[in-house]
């Protein structure tokens, strides 16, 4: 019963957090985007007034949008809660993360695509369509390569093999960018979460000039506003994970929270630079990228590591 | 003020239609978003469809075969939204005023939908985006 109340406390501190972080992190990624095109950009409070806003607005509901339709944005929002939990609990209380829980997660962050393809083709709306599909097809594309990064240190070249997010977090080898499993498997992972957030290259699913934002293009008000809050949120989640995994986690002490959190800011800097410097790819040059050059080199990085290769 | 005004009124998100400009008016429109004016600084992006809009950014005099997409992607819009009628032809319909091809101006036709929408003119012939960005700010101070 102790340990059912406790977690969800922490789910509720680990939602509400991973929140304004998100949308902190919205702004950042924003602000960032304005500076290098030399504009002033919104002020800090912008991502919070727009999820404000859309909760205020009128809900439409299209005439041929199927029984998914509504259901999508609020399932999405509940896994991003629950997988941004999970990975905090780990960094907080490491004593109290399971074995297997890194399965979990990964399994946990597909839900958000899978939610997005669900709503695009239930929009009955034939971009919402096409978007979908698109998510489809990038969703078989960056798995595979993540589930490879993240096996590498699963697998981990100086230690014993864990499956608990707690136990890669605190391992002072393993998450530390220490082997050179751990850096390929770390600028894989970028690649993945890059595609996962949806961002520019990889934001052909939305593509805003072409499918005027694909899966979106029916949503308004108030499910539009948690599809905008489950993207901030795994804006916040997936660069955590990625720490989390591949670079030493967060804490512990208040010196270690402080590293880990510029570690985070690294991480998230470095996704909206690429976001801001390249053009959006082709779907089956998307494919084929993650195919053909991560996969293999996610290969080689877990055979680095079960060989033992610091 | 409620929050939910204060809300709206710090992120406006703009939908671009034009019913029959000649693309002056939408160049000033796009120059907005330029790094000399930014108006991302007061929240306004550009979005892809009337499904995330606030406010319908209108330019041209309104043709006959426009109309009804115009009428029909203001009924898309969720509310409350803003209609701006974006220069001269928009306002007035300006030199097409007589023309056998016209079905406007946009307000009218706007208001043959919904007698209570909110509209805004920006006239000029094309409005800078100065005049575009105050009018803007008017019509947000008017909520």
């Amino acid at each position: 019963m102790q340990t059912i109340l406790s977690w969800g406390a922490l789910f509720v501190v680990g939602s509400v957090g991973t929140l304004v972080l998100g949308l902190l992190t919205k702004w950042v990624d924003r602000k960032v985007t304005a500076r290098v095109q030399w504009r002033v950009g919104p002020p800090w409070y912008q991502p919070f007034a727009d999820v404000l806003k859309l909760l205020g607005k009128e809900t439409i509901v299209p005439e041929h949008a199927g029984p998914g339709f509504l259901v999508a944005p609020l399932a999405g929002f509940a896994a991003t809660c629950l997988a941004a939990t999970v990975i905090w609990v780990a960094n907080v209380r490491p004593d109290l993360s399971f074995v297997g829980d890194v399965i979990v997660v990964i399994y946990l962050l597909a839900i958000p695509s899978l939610m997005i393809i669900l709503g695009g083709s239930m929009s009955g709306n034939p971009h919402g369509a096409v978007g979908a599909s698109r998510e489809m097809k990038l969703l078989l594309a960056y798995e595979l390569p993540f589930v490879f990064a993240v096996l590498a240190v699963i697998l981990g070249a100086t230690g014993e093999r864990t499956l608990s997010l707690g136990a890669i977090a605190r391992s002072p080898m393993r998450g530390s960018l220490a082997t050179l499993a751990c850096v390929v498997g770390f600028l894989i992972s970028i690649f993945c979460i890059q595609a996962k957030l949806g961002l520019v290259p990889f934001d052909i699913a939305e593509a805003e000039t072409e499918i005027m934002g694909g899966p979106f293009v029916e949503y308004s008000g108030a499910p539009l506003a948690m599809f905008y809050l489950t993207k901030a949120m795994l804006f916040a989640t997936l660069p955590a994970f990625v720490v989390t995994v591949f670079w030493g986690g967060f804490g512990p002490g208040t010196g270690g929270w402080i590293l880990g959190f510029l570690k985070y800011l690294v991480v998230v800097v470095a996704v909206v630079l690429m976001r801001n410097t390249n053009p959006r790819v082709r779907i089956d040059h998307a494919l084929k990228f993650f195919w053909f050059g991560l996969t293999p080199a996610g290969v080689i990085a877990a055979a680095l590591a079960m060989a033992g290769t610091p | 003020m409620g929050l939910r005004l204060w809300a709206l009124k710090k992120s406006p998100w703009v939908y671009h239609v034009n019913v029959g400009a000649c693309n002056n008016c939408d160049i000033e429109v796009v120059n907005c978003l330029t790094p000399a004016f930014d108006v991302e600084r007061f929240g306004m992006v550009l979005v892809p469809t009337p499904r995330h809009a606030d406010a319908l950014l209108v330019t041209g005099f309104c043709s006959r075969q426009a109309k009804p997409r115009l009428q029909e992607i203001y009924r898309q819009t969720p509310k409350p939204c803003v209609v701006f009628c974006i220069g001269a032809c928009a306002c007035s319909m300006g030199i097409f005023a007589d023309s056998y091809h016209a079905a406007g101006p946009v307000d009218s036709v706007i208001r043959e939908v919904d007698p209570d929408a909110i509209i805004a003119y920006v006239p000029g012939c094309p409005p800078r985006p100065q005049a575009i960005i105050a009018g803007a700010v008017k019509a947000l101070q008017s909520l």
